[in-house]
């Protein structure tokens, strides 16, 4: 029973709750559009595409959702269709290669949908920009609601932008 | 069909249906906690329903009216059990409307319309989905139903009704061999029908491990919702039956308002603690790969057959 | 004025009629006057059929119509059930047949158009390449196959009413015979229709040889070859004769049943028929076996020993196993529902082989229960199985297909042929709402009371039983597996071929013709409790379970008599109606009825899905085909073609899985052999030689003499 052991030694490891972000969509400090709770409150269900990313971002996705920062306890989740996703997670520049996938995932997802630009590569390309694969930002794919600078953002930086969208 | 009888009934429908997110919600909290997490609270199910129905609904180009009915056939079956079992009351005046047997083929036909709803997508998922969950129905369904046969062997009839009143006629039942045999059976293919762990793992993001959620990967917003609040019916349905098959004590045997809402309250603990029971055994375990599952069914089959010659020869 | 009678005089004079109009008319006319002929036929047989269910009786006999015997027919309620069951599908697969064999529709030769390629399917072309070669409904609406249809009704109609043995003989031999020439309808088309016809001809002829040894061996020891006489004879037989008789008999029939492993004719020649005929033959002839079984056991026999049955327990369970497994592994759709009609005619073989172990032991309570199971699931399964024959056929004349592999998306292209299989794929599938469920829970209940009777079980009951049920219980859980295969990969998403996106809807008698077998099998599954009282008629017919009334009450649910048990059919799907609409009224309420948004199926970020990616029926039964590994032995090929530059390049894979039937590879060819060297050797004595054959017949002469007189 090492695992039993090892749930009694380690304990909670989550860390406690930060206070609930002022204003929603204010962590994600250039937000295009302010994103209000509304039909999303309590619940926000993400699909991550990966773009053509570094692979920075999704590690910080990856602790983002793991014990120690527990997205999940805001109503986050990762889930693996955008049949059943409410905001998309975004990373990296749009390679050329990615431009239709992002389309055809936007186009699949179900109105009230949300679309979050991790990373600065995201964003404007960062260092990718003017690369000859790069076909642009995400938003000049498909329309940003929040976006998330960093290179790549912490955690907390993920946490709070993603908090304003499910209010919690 | 008196009065206090259709009470009971919608007791019981208001308990599973309105319960069913929570049951889900606590054992998601329970595994969170045990891995160290906060979790996101047991009321979290029903937060994802309310967003759902406010989502918009998809069609997908080339689905009939197979992929659209699918769920609410899935849903039907689930609330025909949930009247009809005796989870809060043993007088409920529909217990003759079906019995063990009949309850095993209603879940059966709800994984038959999700099945279906795979394949009319049309993808190559939808098509995995399915081929695997319809695979894994029909081995554990022998199984389901010598279990069946060990319980009602006891008292002379599948009514559920008549197995729950034997056993709490005669308490001793329960610890003979042909029942605790029964129980083992029992207990695997309620794993494995409910897509729990080692058989199927519900929070997977992993499309080639997946078997349920493979199948309903193209639904979306109220339709997803009446997917996900019938697998959680399901869930509680199953869970509901092991308890009450096995350990019936607190069932109310009349209709009277005060028998049933100590029953609703004794019902909703005892399936809240083996939720979390089986949330906790979730926790040691990894899933195990396809082609092993049969063997998990195997062995339980063999169990069954075991507790069915038991009540034969040590009756 | 016995409608008895009159039903069954229908039969004949409508057959007679019929088989000389539809040699006579004209091609334009041929499918419709053969079609009615074959209907009316069937209604007759449903007349009389009904009127003896309904307590009547009726016998005839007729003298000097047969050399050396006269032609007796007697109808009690045993023979009703049959009758109705015949006429019913009779009546169905007539006016379906109209359609089926008028002009028009896709045709089906050895080659079939080439599978799509990787793109969409666009055009419908390549399909009528083949304009010489006739198609399948021309083939099926030859002179010959049409004026032969009613007649094939009429003579399975008159089997269950046969009450001699020469009578009974003579008139299955016609049926295996008129059968035989509509097997062969299409013969010109496929090779292996001919191969079909050949084992078919073969295997019902060697049950004849079964059948009439039994009961020629039978009405010797009794002392006459009416049934009367039969009856009344057979309990002055030794033990060892009456066995004997019984076995043959129990071969002979369960030939014709298509029990393991005498059902090798099964799977070619079902298929190979016109899809009317299939119907005929799969729902309708094979019962006909198990008729036989129950009135020679249970009536002419008397019920015999408990061993007989475990005998035929024990077949039926590997036949329902053995048909279910094939069933759900095959690919092909018409060859599917031959395999599951070995499944479902396993099921009947366990609920009459329990049912006869029980009266042996006494207990007519539950023998009487679990033989009116059996015979309620082979009106059920007639039922169902016309009705997927229907189905089946409708694609085949649509698009030339009957490979799942290449089927697909026919619910937008035959939405009326797609529900109506829905109806029947549910009954056989044994799920609430569905025919076959009802019998399915009777044969349950049957086999799992075996312990509550007053008496202690037997041994042999302790063991046999809960096998029974495990038996019964993985049938139905892979006839289910089989089903949504059939009816998922066959009719819903996209089509897999060229052939089947040009799809399109049957004619209307087509359509009449499934929509009358649907609505039975609505009719069966919600109100089954309406065959309570005939069935207790039936029973009291054989003396070995008379008085075993199987069910109490005829009201909207099913009480068993005598034991506690009860479900509603009706109830339940009314629950699920209610649950269901409720549920999707209250959900659009929510949601203020926003539509459905259309948009391309979600490919995972893929921009070209076709319908290559799709799942086929031999993926779909992958993981049973592992998991039964040991049982199915699956052939594999894999040829890997690399480029000629690097066997590191690969340039093409192509991968082909056969389930060969294992019991007919294993046991046949052997058999086969041994005869083959058998009529080897024994061209070796008939040399042509007069002389010779002169000298066999005089030492043939006296080797009787000497015989006689030895014994007299």
């Amino acid at each position: 029973m090492s695992v039993l052991g090892k749930i009694i030694r380690t304990g909670r490891v989550a860390e406690p709750a930060l206070p609930v972000p002022p204003v929603a969509g204010a962590a994600g400090a250039a937000g295009v559009r302010p994103a209000a709770p509304g039909p999303l409150a309590g619940s926000v269900q993400l699909r991550h595409i990966d773009a053509g990313s570094c692979n920075g971002c999704e590690l910080e996705i990856g602790s983002a959702f793991g014990p120690v920062y527990d997205a999940e306890r805001y109503g986050l989740r990762l889930v693996a269709s955008p049949r059943h996703a409410d905001a998309l997670l975004v990373t990296g520049p749009v390679t050329r290669n990615m431009a239709d996938p992002l389309r055809a995932v936007f186009d699949a997802t179900p109105n009230p949908k949300r679309v979050v630009a991790v990373g600065d590569c995201a964003m404007n390309c960062g260092v990718f920009a003017g690369g000859h694969g790069v076909e642009g930002a995400v938003g000049d794919i498909v329309p940003v609601d929040v976006e998330i600078p960093g290179c790549p953002p912490t955690p907390e930086a993920l946490i709070a932008a993603l908090r304003g969208l499910t209010g919690r | 069909m008196t009065a206090a009888g259709v009470v009971g009934v919608l007791v019981q429908l208001a308990v599973v249906v309105g319960g069913a997110p929570l049951l889900v919600g606590l054992m998601r909290q329970v595994r969170a906690v045990l891995e160290g997490r906060a979790g996101a609270g047991i009321g979290q199910p029903w937060r994802d329903l309310r967003k759902l129905l406010k989502k918009e609904a998809i069609r997908p180009e080339g689905t009939s009216w197979v992929f659209t009915s699918g769920p609410l056939v899935l849903f039907a079956s689930t609330l025909v059990i949930a009247a009809v079992a005796p989870f809060v009351s043993t007088a409920s005046p529909l217990d003759g409307v079906a019995d063990l047997f009949a309850m095993v083929s209603l879940l059966l036909l709800g994984t038959v319309a999700l099945t279906l709803a795979g394949l009319d997508t049309g993808t190559a998922f939808g098509g995995m989905g399915s081929s695997r969950e319809v695979t894994i129905a029909a081995l554990a369904e022998p199984t389901i139903l010598l279990a069946g046969f060990a319980l009602s062997a006891r008292v002379g009839s599948s009514n559920l009704a008549d197995i729950v009143a034997g056993t709490l006629a005669a308490p001793a039942q329960v610890l003979s061999p042909a029942t605790l045999l029964a129980a083992v059976a029992f207990a695997v293919v309620v794993i494995a029908e409910a897509g729990r762990l080692p058989v199927d793992n519900p929070a997977t993001h992993l499309e080639l491990t997946m078997i349920h959620e493979a199948m309903i990967l193209e639904y979306a917003g109220r339709d997803l919702a009446v997917v996900e609040l019938a697998s959680a019916m399901r869930l509680t349905v199953l869970l509901g039956l092991s308890v009450n098959l096995f350990v019936p004590w607190g069932v109310a045997t009349s209709s009277a308002p005060l028998a049933l809402l100590g029953a609703t309250a004794v019902f909703a603990l005892k399936v809240g603690l083996l939720g979390a029971v089986l949330a906790t055994f979730e926790v040691f375990i990894a899933k195990w790969r396809l082609f092993r599952v049969p063997e998990l069914l195997a062995g339980s089959f063999l169990f069954g057959l075991l507790a069915v010659s038991a009540s034969f020869f040590l009756a | 004025m016995n409608l008895i009678s009159v039903g069954l005089a229908v039969v004949a004079a409508a057959a007679l009629v019929g088989a000389t109009a539809g040699a006579l008319a004209q091609a334009r006319t041929r499918p419709l006057v053969a079609g009615a002929a074959t209907a009316v036929v069937g209604l007759g047989g449903v007349l009389a059929g009904v009127a003896a269910l309904g307590g009547q009786t009726w016998s005839l006999t007729i003298a000097n119509l047969l050399p050396l015997a006269e032609t007796t027919f007697a109808v009690d309620a045993l023979s009703g059930a049959f009758l109705v069951l015949i006429g019913a599908v009779a009546i169905t697969a007539g006016i379906y047949s109209v359609g089926y064999t008028s002009p028009g529709g896709a045709h089906a030769t050895d080659e079939d158009d080439a599978a799509p390629g990787h793109d969409e399917v666009v055009a419908h072309d390549g399909v009528d390449a083949h304009d010489d070669v006739p198609g399948p409904a021309k083939a099926a609406a030859s002179r010959t196959a049409q004026a032969v249809l009613p007649l094939f009704a009429a003579a399975m109609l008159l089997v269950p009413a046969a009450a001699s043995v020469s009578t009974l003989l003579v008139l299955w031999e016609l049926m295996a015979l008129t059968s035989l020439v509509l097997v062969l309808a299409e013969h010109r088309l496929r090779r292996s229709v001919r191969d079909a016809g050949l084992w078919y001809a073969g295997m019902t002829h060697a049950g004849l040889v079964a059948i009439m040894l039994g009961l020629v061996v039978l009405a010797a020891g009794a002392g006459g070859e009416s049934f009367a006489a039969m009856r009344a004879g057979s309990a002055g037989l030794s033990p060892a004769t009456a066995s004997c008789v019984f076995l043959l008999v129990f071969l002979g029939f369960g030939s014709k049943a298509g029990m393991v492993p005498l059902h090798v004719w099964l799977p070619r020649a079902h298929p190979e028929a016109p899809s009317h005929v299939s119907a005929l033959m799969s729902a309708a002839m094979v019962t006909l076996g198990v008729y036989g079984i129950i009135r020679v056991g249970f009536d002419l026999l008397g019920g015999g020993d408990g061993w007989w049955w475990l005998v035929v327990l024990a077949v039926g369970a590997v036949s329902a196993l053995y048909g279910v497994l094939q069933a759900s592994v095959a690919a092909d759709l018409k060859r599917l529902l031959a395999y599951s009609t070995t499944e479902n005619v396993g099921l009947m073989l366990i609920g009459i082989g329990a049912a006869g172990v029980f009266a042996a032991e006494g207990n007519r309570v539950l023998a009487g229960l679990l033989l009116a199971a059996a015979v309620l699931h082979a009106v059920n399964h007639a039922a169902f199985k016309a009705l997927l024959f229907f189905g089946a056929g409708s694609v085949l004349r649509s698009t030339g297909l009957r490979d799942l592999d290449r089927l697909g998306g026919l619910v937008s292209r035959m939405p009326v042929t797609t529900a109506l299989f829905a109806v029947g794929a549910l009954g056989a599938a044994g799920l609430p709402a569905g025919n076959g469920f009802v019998s399915e829970w009777l044969l349950l209940q049957g086999l799992i009371h075996s312990v509550t009777g007053a008496t202690a079980p037997s041994v042999v009951v302790a063991l046999s039983m809960p096998l029974a049920v495990a038996v019964v219980a993985l049938t139905a859980g892979l006839g289910v597996a089989t089903f949504v295969k059939a009816f998922g990969v066959g009719f819903l998403a996209r089509p897999r071929s060229v052939a089947a996106t040009g799809a399109t809807e049957s004619p209307l008698s087509m359509r009449v013709g499934m929509g009358l077998a649907a609505a039975a099998c609505t009719v069966l599954a919600l109100a089954p409790a309406v065959a309570g009282a005939p069935l207790g008629r039936l029973l009291d017919v054989l003396p070995s379970v008379r008085g075993g009334a199987p069910l109490a009450r005829s009201d909207v649910s099913l009480r068993l008599a005598g034991i506690a048990g009860s479900m509603s059919p009706l109830l339940i799907v009314v629950g699920l109606l209610v649950a269901a609409l409720g549920a999707a009224a209250l959900v659009r309420r929510v949601t203020r009825g926003a539509p459905r948004r259309a948009t391309p199926v979600w490919g995972g970020g893929s921009t070209r899905l076709s319908p290559r990616m799709e799942y086929t029926a031999t993926s779909f039964a992958e993981p049973l085909t592992r998991v039964f590994d040991d049982v199915l032995r699956p052939e594999k090929d894999i040829d890997v073609t690399p480029f000629a530059e690097s066997e590191f390049l690969i340039a093409s894979i192509s991968y082909r899985q056969r389930v060969p039937d294992r019991v007919e590879a294993r046991l046949y060819p052997p058999l086969l052999a041994a005869v083959g060297r058998w009529g080897q050797w024994s061209r070796g004595i008939a040399n042509g030689s007069v002389h010779r054959y002169l000298a066999y017949g005089f030492i043939g002469l006296l080797v009787v003499l000497v015989v006689v007189g030895i014994t007299s």
